[in-house]
């Protein structure tokens, strides 16, 4: 029985994953179709359930939205997906803004905006409050604060917990009220009436708006105000940047995407002419080309997917399942004749790997491996062995499958911010922990592999709070080639400097608390971690001088003490100071160790620490946050590396064989 | 005693030692780039022999610490040294020999560039023609007489380093001596406005000087920044000029000196090329509904005269232009207020590294040699590693 253990337990593991991946979500429910649909949003084609997805949990730290927080789970509180959440904001705000989806933490910021405490029975949970709840006075203290903040703060340092909170509420606000004004401004009651009404007035405000503009004596001023009226409203909702809902009427591969009131507005005067004439900064234009725009005020027809959406919206606002559904299927349709099926496809692609969450899967099939690995050194039941290997195996599948899609959907190598490091460093490091367990079998590449993968994720869950993890990159950061080879490899570089550094660790944690450790764990321990440096030296070597040639194509300069060049150069300094030190006798197996174990906060530092900086090239400003993690992270390490240097006689795994006093263990007790 | 110090200099010991503090030297040369910016740390923590890190706030030097050169001369010396002592080839550490060879070379082609490269930033506007680059950071005061319409205008340039206050500069070629009252590393100028400023005299009471006034400013550190001097000089001599004042932000002013015009000019330092370039049209593009940049790029028009060359070229991020002996790099972009005339704005950066190709063939050299050595390790590792059987408990 014990010999099918392992097959069974991944199994079923396997099944599980399996399961998620072969469901396509709500295949056949509209509003699946609706999550489907694609839109332009931070610079790239992403599908609606994307984009609320990632709004969500910009403002709530979840990407799913439960309506009644303050009942817990056994009490079934009413969970929606991100997607009917987004749905709802858009097209029937009032609803959306009695939901408690904005998460505040921060106990003065809920003071300053006088919040509810926890109250269960009130539907308070103390954490959760709803558009609503800030009422007016409470958005004007939040903006003002923030607003205050900005101007007087700049260097994002200065700022505390405080101040970061009030942005970080500041931002989820502004971000709402983006998406509120999406499909059409917050206050519309049925957008396809309204859209009648505006195109009605259009013909006789342009003619008026024409002769005002030739100056050649009197014009119908109530033509033009009434054609004014709604267009000042649309161009104040574009002036808000919500999302591009409009696909290019051209199709195919143009990727001229539009705002909804953009479109509204090309149907009269053109927002380009409204800009220059309402003195927009760096929107003037020249004399000709203002005259072309009044000449064509008017001439343009309406693009016909805002009466695509303005079906949709209505119907759902109207609580009219069946004329949703049809809209949703109409509009489909409708990209589908723009020979848009591309974006429909790729849109539909993101979807699926949303809902499938590779990454969080693979996370918690290494905590499980993990916990299998750690029972293998107490009983030594190799069942337990294999079955933690089988679960790495499988997790490792996923999380390749899940970094593969990710690179399928960017068109991109791997690693294109911190987010995607994070995933690929845990990724480089199981790889290399499944390896070293093929060579020793002892269960400690599978240790290694297990809580780097897992710690990897939980960081990369962090990092993707901020947002959308899929951003576009700047243009300098626009080549394929670099960012596949120096990227890649320096990053790898600190996937093995991580997998010496835990090896260390393991052998002091092991050694010293356990008696699970013989000299000759230690010995082959100590060769790991031997070989990984080795490894990492090549790699932070070459990844480190790869960046230095990119910067020399890019900016003629093959090292610019740049903080992110010198956190590399760093860790290949280190690598070598410890391989020297091994080959001159100066550190013997403890000591490795414990140079091992400081590699890790060389490695952070590297990875994390000079991004916060706020100088260079790679910054991406202070996040305090990550400060205090990484600042913990660098404690922790301390700490072991003292423990490290505890007089090995001390240690629970060597006391017996430095102590011939003590009684020579027998049986089962002793390893 | 000799051969104490060859083994001294020749130990791993050392190395070991000179890699701690390079790791000491490079962190804390990355703190300082927060307080002190990028160029004046790199001065003081890498192109130097001893540096030491003083804590933002305090007015001591806390941690000494040996500077780049110092460092660096140490390790070239340690492993020279320890080739011709201690180490005996041998083909299984033919990899180590590479590696370290690569490394030499990286260390001297750091230090070559750190003494030959040079950078400097062509900036124009669409429809510029330049066949020269500007400075970053260093000013020269030139004294300009245009020679008619073919010839070359004759210049004298004076660097601004030389403009301290009190210092009287003298030139055959010029009819003038300039005299330094007032000297600022970096100031602005700003229009004298007669109520608010009615304490203060105008900057210098010839020229523009007298309806300006120079606010100094302390010097700029950051990256994105640069420092604008300004002074204030007496034209003496022969030809008294009296007192004029001059500053980067100003245009040129003209004095006239016995018929003959000769126009004062405190501009950044220019480096001429033997060809030109002509910037025909800039492009910048943003992701769409995003203020991301996705693209700058500058079509420019090539034209070298001694070789008959003429081409246009698309320089843009990551894709650079070489051509004799320098390399241009897309670095800035922008668009002039369109009562300017609206035409696009193009900076470019403007490198000569004679040594550039070291560190392509010491990288080589280190990665090959690492690769060998660990391919050598790893194969040894396989060969020898006793089938090791799962723990089983005593």
């Amino acid at each position: 029985m014990k010999q099918r253990l392992p097959l069974v337990i991944t199994g079923i593991f396997a099944l599980w994953i399996l399961g998620a991946l072969v469901r396509r979500p709500d295949r056949d429910d509209a509003l699946g179709a609706f999550g489907r649909l694609p839109v332009v949003f931070n610079g790239r084609l992403q599908p609606i359930d994307s984009l609320a997805r990632n709004s969500l949990t910009r403002i709530r730290e979840k990407d799913t939205a439960n309506l009644e927080p303050a009942k817990s789970w056994h009490e079934r509180p009413r969970i929606i997906t991100a997607t009917e959440w987004l749905l709802t904001v858009m097209t029937r705000p009032e609803v959306a803004d009695g939901w408690k989806v904005f998460r505040v933490d921060h106990p003065e910021l809920k003071a300053l905006l006088k919040l509810p405490e926890p109250n269960p029975p009130a539907g308070e949970d103390g954490k959760h409050y709803s558009w609503n709840q800030f009422g007016e006075t409470g958005l004007k203290q939040i903006e003002d604060n923030a607003r205050n903040i900005q101007e007087n703060k700049k260097d994002s340092s200065q700022r505390n917990a405080f101040d970061n909170a009030i942005l970080g509420l500041y931002e989820a606000m502004t971000l709402y009220l983006r998406l509120k004004n999406t499909v059409h401004p917050q206050d519309t009651v049925r957008f396809a009436d309204e859209i009648a009404a505006y195109r009605k007035t259009i013909p006789a405000g342009v003619e008026a708006f024409r002769q005002r503009m030739s100056g050649a004596g009197a014009f119908d001023t109530n033509a033009l105000t009434e054609l004014f009226g709604p267009a000042e409203r649309y161009f104040v909702t574009l002036r808000g940047e919500p999302p591009l809902l409009i696909p290019p009427a051209a199709g195919g591969d143009s990727f001229e995407w539009q705002r909804v009131p953009e479109a509204l507005l090309d149907a009269s005067f053109g927002a380009p002419l409204l800009k220059h004439l309402m003195r927009i900064p760096k929107a003037e234009l020249p004399a000709e080309a203002v005259t072309e725009a009044i000449r064509a005020a008017g001439t343009r027809p309406l693009h016909p997917a805002v009466g695509h959406w303005a079906a949709m919206a209505d119907a759902f606002r109207g609580e009219d399942t069946g004329g949703f559904n049809a809209a949703v299927a109409a509009y489909r349709g409708y990209l589908e004749s723009l020979r848009l099926g591309d974006a429909l496809a790729k849109a539909g692609r993101e979807q699926r790997y949303n809902a499938f969450a590779p990454f969080s899967k693979a996370a918690a099939l290494y905590l499980v491996a993990f916990l299998f690995g750690c029972g293998f050194w107490f009983n030594f039941a190799e069942w337990t062995r294999k079955t933690s290997l089988n679960l790495v195996r499988l997790a490792f599948v996923v999380h390749t499958l899940g970094l593969l899609v990710r690179m399928w959907l960017e068109g991109r190598p791997p690693v294109t911010n911190l987010y995607s490091s994070a995933i690929f460093i845990g990724w480089g490091a199981v790889g290399l922990g499944w390896i070293l367990e093929s060579f020793w079998k002892n269960a400690i590449g599978l240790a290694v592999a297990t809580v780097i993968g897992f710690s990897t994720q939980i960081v990369a869950h962090n990092l993707a709070l901020g947002g959308d993890t899929m951003v576009m990159l700047q243009a300098v950061l626009d080549t394929n080639f670099w960012l596949a080879t120096h990227v890649v490899i320096v990053t790898l570089g600190y996937s093995a400097t991580y997998v010496a550094g835990f090896l260390a660790i393991l052998y002091v944690v092991l050694g010293l608390f356990t008696k699970v450790m013989t000299a000759d764990m230690g010995r082959s321990l100590s060769r790991m971690v031997y070989g990984i440096l080795c490894f990492a030296t090549l790699f932070s070597f070459v990844g480190t001088v790869l960046g230095g040639i990119w910067a020399d194509q890019s900016w003629g300069r093959f090292w610019g003490w740049d903080p992110k060049e010198n956190g590399a150069l760093i860790i290949v300094l280190w690598n070598a100071l410890i391989l020297h030190a091994r080959w001159g006798g100066m550190v013997r197996e403890r000591g490795i160790m414990n140079l091992a174990i400081f590699g890790n906060i060389v490695t952070s530092w590297s990875w994390f620490g000079t991004n916060l900086l706020g100088v260079g090239l790679h910054s991406y400003g202070f996040m305090s946050g990550a400060f205090t993690a990484l600042m913990a992270f660098v404690a922790s390490q301390c700490v072991l590396i003292a423990l490290g240097l505890v007089p090995q006689a001390k240690w629970r795994s060597f006391a017996r064989a430095t102590s011939p006093a003590a009684p020579k263990a027998s049986g089962a007790g002793a390893v | 005693m000799l051969s104490k110090v060859l083994q001294f200099l020749s130990s791993l010991r050392l190395t070991v030692v000179l890699l701690g503090l390079g790791v000491a030297v490079v962190f804390f040369g990355t703190l300082g780039q927060t307080s002190d910016g990028l160029y004046v740390a790199q001065e003081r923590y890498f192109r130097s022999w001893f540096a030491y890190w003083t804590p933002h706030g305090s007015a001591f030097p806390v941690v000494p610490l040996p500077g780049g050169y110092l460092l660096g001369t140490l390790l070239v010396v340690n492993l020279i040294v320890a080739h011709f002592t201690r180490f005996q080839w041998t083909w299984a550490k033919s990899g180590i020999f590479l590696t370290h060879i690569g490394i030499i070379l990286l260390l001297l082609g750091q230090l070559a560039t750190d003494m030959l490269a040079r950078e400097s930033i062509m900036s124009f506007r669409e429809g510029d023609t330049r066949n020269y680059s500007e400075s970053s950071m260093d000013f020269e005061l030139a004294v300009l007489r245009s020679a008619g319409s073919n010839d070359l205008d004759q210049v004298v340039a004076i660097p601004a380093s030389r403009l301290a206050v009190g210092s009287e500069i003298r030139h055959e070629l010029l009819p003038f001596a300039v005299r330094v009252k007032e000297s600022y590393e970096n100031a602005r100028v700003r229009q004298r406005a007669p109520v608010m400023d009615s304490n203060r005299p105008p900057a210098a009471p010839n020229g523009i000087g007298a309806r300006i006034v120079i606010d100094p400013l302390p010097p700029s550190r950051a990256m994105d920044s640069r420092n604008v001097p300004a002074a204030v000089v007496d034209l003496t001599g022969p030809a008294n000029l009296g007192t004029w004042a001059i500053s980067g932000e100003l245009k040129p002013q003209t004095v006239t000196v016995e018929g003959q015009e000769w126009r004062l000019e405190y501009r950044p330092v220019r480096e001429y090329k033997p060809f030109a370039l002509t910037l025909l049209k800039t492009t910048h593009e943003t992701y769409p509904g995003t203020d991301i940049p996705k693209n700058f790029q500058s079509r420019v028009r090539l034209r070298h005269p001694s070789t008959g060359e003429d081409r246009e070229v698309d320089i843009y991020m990551n894709s650079p232009l070489r051509h004799g002996g320098y390399t241009f790099f897309q670095y800035q972009m922008g668009k002039e207020q369109l009562a300017d005339g609206g035409r696009g704005t193009s900076a470019l950066q403007v490198v000569r590294n004679p040594s550039w190709i070291t560190p392509y063939v010491g990288c080589i050299l280190v990665g090959v040699g690492l690769l060998v050595q660990f391919l050598i390790h790893l194969t040894k590792f396989i060969a020898r590693r006793k089938p090791v059987g799962p723990l089983k408990p005593a």
